[in-house]
């Protein structure tokens, strides 16, 4: 909301000091975006007549004036300016920019030659003086600003300064207003606030129009039928006639231009500024379009065409409010007028509409039709429908103080949806129990006061009644926020609440940092990808075709097919990572993600019917390529995690159709899932522990890695880390120290490919005893003196008792045991190193 | 040889003082301790000798033991400090080598500031929890206190999933699902991930983070508000900053707030960062408005609180000067560096 500040002196008395004035309103609540200050750089700009306009004899488009500026020139004669604006013409006032003077941005005019022809200045053009194209009058916008003629009749207004002439020194604040307040979207409801802030009185303006006439009734020309009261709770009609349409002066041109608006002629101009010192917008229609005077208020019929007075052709609903005349729509009520009863040049006799419509009606109809004036915006907001009367006779005051018409005495005025003025009870003890506060009932009231409300007092108990135009305030709880506010936020204490809340945070939570932790550690990065992913990613992943990860949660109104689905896994959005890490030439990359997925049984495909929430689970992706990555690195990594977990026993089962991987370097990690519980009876041994598939990971598929334009070959996993957490136990055990020492034994088996260093781990782990303390791989050979589909795999075997130092027998009788079920188990040649 | 102590001794000081190594050392030292060295030899031989020379000669023969021992561990610790002298020569690096770098990953910045966060607000007491990012219109609107027809209510605005679940655009949400699920006093703080319409720009994202705070305890006020976000602000960004509350609106609060911090950069005198105000706002706040504690089922005239709301990206950009929104989530490994 764009401010003068010099308008808003007119209605009440703010410090002097802008700043000082800013300072306080912004601590009060009414935040200020930006300040703007003009005409400060303008210097040596004066008002100039123009003498006569004479061809250039070297050019079409320039002429050459001798501009009148009476003393301010050097030699106290006209000056000769040479200017190429098409409306210049003998009789004009222009500002007129002499030699050496200055213009906003700090241009320099100088005297000079225009096609060889002395120019001693410049005469200006609106725009040239500061004003943003779309403000300046309609009249000017092409060329020159020519100053309204009413300016002529000022005494030695000849060469005097423009900006003092003018009044182009203005300050302009540009208010935030909150959608609470939409009574500060007026110059008046801001004054308000200032009045309130620096406890001054509140000076209104007229609503009534000097000489109203009698010689006619309103009643004479228009009827007044609302037919839809629940969407127009107000109608007021004023009558003016003898309309001449002109510019209007210049004090209110001048109001408009500071308040970001185009002055055009008297009567849109009027209605303009109505809007923007009471906040109520105004429409006016020229009589002799509305056919036998019927001002309807009614809705639309479904697909009716109208034009409005933008020219665009509308087609409307049932559910849009148009005003009509019986025959034909007129207006598109509180968005836009139609086209056929706009002003004219001619127009005679005017209707001037002060209506209050429903602003979730307005809402819905700006909306669907696209169209979003001034005049829609306010409606949308709120605008208190006891104000109509008052904005139409300001209406009409301003026509008749401008004259540009006369104004007939009395109003149609409708008000079907008129309610009385509430009494609100506010207790003093609870205002002050909010605050922290211990305000006296004296100084709440005072405060409220000011604010223009009416209060009556009984002991702890404020009836407060605000004014109409305050539609926020509906409860006591409001009135906590003006007493506090007005009191000032600045002045309340600043204390802590006193309790015995102690603070944690969830299992959950702590297991999430525990990941980052152990995987930051390892060196790899997180990362945080969008919630929202392409439906495209599970084909670019090979996601099997019966996989549930494609059962989407889907956006109805996603910013684009990238983002319209909820994922289902990290995944894709991973290798995107990973992907732009290699496409902008980072030689390696380690990434993970902590991160929601979204699973529902509701809907699918296009199927809307989804009533429960879908299920969030916190996956937990890791990928890798460059540098020393490889599968069994990324295995290490998910060992680790695991292990930082607390969750042992965990198998990995090769998986060769996973899709998204390579067949031959995938695997899927099953952790038990009897998560270690120690039955409550000691008799109840658990069964066989069933396994729990948490992921899969290992070598990204090369059709994959392609699909993501990544080259080399990438590692990654994903798994279910709610799962992990779920099955994870941080609390360790104290294990005694070994006592007494180790006997190792180092083992090297030929065997086939097919045998699987699982397998026989697992063989040796079975037959070890409880002597067996563990068995390591540590070497894999294939190539000289192996023969092919043959590979040697050596094993380091570690054995050890807890209460005395085994003998050569003791470990020989195990060994022995373990060679043989090996041998019998995996077929592989045994060779003792 | 000579075969009276003092010429041994003088014998093996003259052997000792020439004995370059550690080797020529011990030849000494088996020249005359040696079981058959010379020393040796002499007390061997006593056994020939009257009572009282026997005595005098063992004096003797034993006092030159003992120094010469002294005296060939006096010249071993020279010889092995040379040594070991020659040895760190041989060894010496050269420091301004580099080290061995070790792989050292980041968490994500978003991240590390919801940690730094969640870590103030625990030290204040309160406790960390959560709620769904897919919501439903009830929760993230119409317990809110949100107007029907407000239009951050529109499919414009908000990510709709059917015509009741949408993409929380707020994480104001969990203030209800806490409120209805625990009793005062309640001191939470709700971390997590929210969802706007907007396109993505340098400084727009359409999904981001917040942090909500909900306290609801008898004789909660205002000015407890203003004494907590304070304390919040002076432990994040420094304790030389000021905060200042301007009255605001939000529908879910009243009175309304939004905290304004003085710049962390300038002091307050006005610079980029604060783009020449001085002041930077920094989150929403307000006293938890009667309708929402009624929808959690609490006693309204019992008990008050405060609610308050942080944008995440927002906060860890101004801290860490972050120019472009879009850099948390292209996860480009270069910007990720910087912030380990």
């Amino acid at each position: 909301m764009l401010v003068p500040v010099s308008w808003l002196k007119e209605y009440t008395q703010i410090p002097e000091d802008v700043k000082e004035f800013a300072d306080k309103m912004i601590l009060s609540g009414s935040n200020i975006e930006t300040t703007t200050t003009f005409g400060e750089e303008i210097s040596g700009v004066v008002i100039g007549k123009v003498l006569s306009v004479e061809p250039h004899e070297d050019s079409d488009h320039l002429v050459v004036c001798m501009v009148d500026v009476s003393g301010a020139s050097e030699d106290g004669q006209p000056v000769q300016i040479v200017t190429g604006a098409p409306n210049v013409r003998t009789g004009a006032l222009i500002p007129t920019a002499l030699h050496g003077s200055t213009l906003p941005g700090g241009v320099k005019i100088k005297k000079g030659k225009l096609r060889g022809v002395v120019s001693n200045g410049m005469l200006c053009s609106a725009g040239e003086l500061g004003f943003e194209d779309k403000v300046v009058p309609v009249l000017h916008k092409d060329g020159i600003w020519i100053l309204p003629e009413e300016l002529s009749d000022l005494p030695d207004i000849i060469g005097s300064d423009a900006v003092k002439a003018l009044g182009l020194d203005e300050t302009v604040i540009d208010f935030e207003i909150t959608p609470n307040r939409p009574d500060c979207l007026s110059i008046l409801g801001m004054a308000r606030e200032a009045a309130a802030v620096f406890d001054k009185e509140l000076t209104l303006p007229s609503f009534k129009a000097e000489g109203e006439s009698s010689d006619a009734s309103p009643t004479d020309y228009i009827s007044v039928e609302i037919k839809k009261p629940a969407l127009c709770r107000r109608y007021v009609a004023r009558i003016a006639e003898d309309i001449v349409i002109k510019e209007s002066p210049w004090w209110l041109q001048r109001r408009l231009m500071f308040s970001g608006m185009r002055p055009i002629n008297s009567i849109v101009d009027i209605t303009n500024y109505v809007m923007l010192e009471l906040g109520h917008p105004i429409h006016a229609f020229d009589i002799r379009t509305i056919a036998q005077g019927k001002i309807i208020v009614d809705t639309a019929k479904d697909g009716e065409k109208f034009t409005t007075l933008d020219g665009s052709e509308r087609t409307l609903t049932e559910s849009m409010l148009l005003i009509n005349d019986g025959e034909k729509g007129v207006a598109v009520a509180g968005v836009m007028g139609g086209l056929n009863s706009e002003i004219e040049a001619d127009t005679r006799a005017i209707l001037v509409e002060a209506a209050n419509f429903s602003s979730d009606n307005i809402r819905l109809t700006s909306k669907r039709l696209g169209i979003r004036t001034e005049a829609s915006s306010r409606y949308e907001k709120g605008v208190s429908a006891a104000l109509s009367g008052d904005a139409a006779g300001r209406v009409c005051a301003l026509i008749s103080e401008t004259g540009s018409g006369k104004v007939l005495a009395g109003a149609v005025d409708n008000y079907p949806g008129k309610t009385d003025p509430i009494a609100i009870d506010v207790r003093t003890a609870r205002m002050n129990k909010l605050l922290g506060t211990s305000l006296t009932q004296e100084e709440m009231e005072g405060f409220l006061r000011r604010l223009g409300m009416t209060v009556v007092s009984e002991p702890g108990l404020l009836h407060v009644t605000p004014p109409h135009v305050r539609l926020d305030l509906k409860a006591e709880v409001d009135f906590s926020e003006e007493i506090g506010r007005i009191y000032g936020y600045d002045n309340l204490d600043v204390t802590l609440h006193k309790d015995n809340v102690e603070a944690g945070k969830s299992y959950r939570w702590t297991l999430r940092d525990v990941t980052r932790d152990v995987l930051t550690g390892l060196g790899i990065f997180e990362i945080q990808t969008y919630s929202f992913v392409s439906p495209k990613g599970v084909e670019r992943i090979r996601l099997p075709q019966e996989s549930e990860a494609r059962r989407f949660v889907k956006l109805i109104n996603p910013l684009g097919e990238e983002n319209s689905v909820m994922r289902t896994l990290l995944l894709p959005n991973l290798l995107e990572a990973l992907a732009l890490n290699a496409k902008r030439s980072n030689a390696q990359a380690a990434l993970f993600e902590v991160g929601n997925t979204f699973r529902t049984d509701g809907a699918s495909d296009g199927d809307f019917s989804m009533t429960a929430l879908p299920t969030e689970s916190v996956h937990l992706s890791i990928g890798a390529y460059g540098g020393n990555w490889d599968f069994f690195t990324l295995k290490g990594v998910i060992e680790g995690l695991l292990s930082r977990f607390g969750i042992s026993g965990v198998v990995f089962e090769p998986v060769e159709d996973s899709g998204s991987w390579h067949p031959g370097r995938c695997a899927r990690v099953l952790i038990p899932t009897d998560f270690g519980n120690t039955p409550a009876d000691p008799t109840d041994v658990p069964a066989e522990p069933d396994a729990l598939a948490v992921g899969l990971f290992g070598e990204i598929h090369p059709d994959v890695g392609s699909a993501y334009d990544i080259d080399a070959p990438v590692y990654a996993a994903e798994l279910d880390l709610d799962a992990l957490i779920e099955a994870s136990n941080l609390m360790r055990h104290y294990e005694p120290l070994d006592k007494y020492p180790a006997v190792t034994r180092d083992i090297s088996l030929l065997a086939s490919e097919d045998v699987t260093v699982g397998q026989v781990t697992s063989i040796v782990t079975s037959n070890g005893g409880r002597i067996l303390e563990s068995v390591k791989l540590f070497d894999v050979y294939r190539g000289k003196q192996i023969p092919d589909g043959m590979k040697s795999l050596s094993f380091n075997l570690v054995y050890r008792a807890s209460d005395r130092t085994l003998t050569d027998e003791d470990v020989a009788k195990v060994h022995g045991k373990i060679l043989s079920a090996l041998s019998a188990g995996t077929g592989a040649q045994l060779r003792e190193i | 040889m000579a075969d009276k102590p003092e010429e041994l001794l003088a014998e093996a000081e003259a052997l000792l003082t020439g004995a370059a190594s550690e080797a020529d050392i011990e030849a000494v030292r088996i020249r005359f301790l040696g079981k058959k060295g010379a020393l040796t030899a002499i007390l061997r031989s006593m056994g020939s000798l009257s009572p009282e020379e026997r005595k005098e000669l063992g004096l003797k023969a034993n006092a030159v033991r003992d120094r010469i021992e002294v005296l060939i561990e006096e010249k071993k610790s020279g010889a092995s400090a040379t040594a070991q002298a020659q040895r760190f020569q041989a060894e010496k690096l050269d420091v301004t080598e580099p080290g061995r770098a070790f792989p050292r990953g980041t968490r994500h910045l978003i991240t590390q500031t919801i940690d730094e966060i969640s870590r103030i607000f625990m030290q204040l007491g309160y406790s960390v929890t959560e709620g769904p990012e897919v919501e439903t219109v009830f929760y993230n609107f119409d317990a809110l206190n949100a107007a029907p027809n407000h239009p951050s209510r529109d499919l414009t605005d908000t990510f709709y999933i059917t015509e009741d679940i949408l993409l929380r655009t707020q994480t104001s949400p969990v203030q209800i699902r806490t409120l209805q699920s625990t009793k005062p006093p309640i001191k939470v703080i709700a971390p997590g991930r929210c969802f706007r319409t907007d396109t993505p720009d340098a400084t727009h994202s359409p999904m981001f983070h917040q942090v909500e705070g909900l306290l609801v305890d008898e004789g909660v006020t205002m000015a407890d508000l203003k004494g907590t976000l304070d304390t919040f602000a002076k432990r994040m960004f420094g304790e030389d900053v000021t905060t200042k509350f301007r009255p605001h609106f939000f529908p879910f609060t009243e009175p309304s707030a939004e905290m304004d911090m003085s710049c962390f950069v300038c002091g307050g005198k006005g610079c980029r960062v604060c783009k020449g105000s001085g002041w930077i706002e920094i989150l929403g706040c307000g006293m938890v408005h009667p309708n929402v504690l009624k929808v959690g089922g609490i006693d309204t005239e019992r008990y008050t609180g405060f609610a308050f709301g942080m944008g995440v990206e927002r906060i860890a950009m101004l801290k860490h000067g972050v120019d472009d929104i879009r850099h948390f989530y292209e996860n480009d490994v270069r910007f990720m560096k910087q912030f380990g």
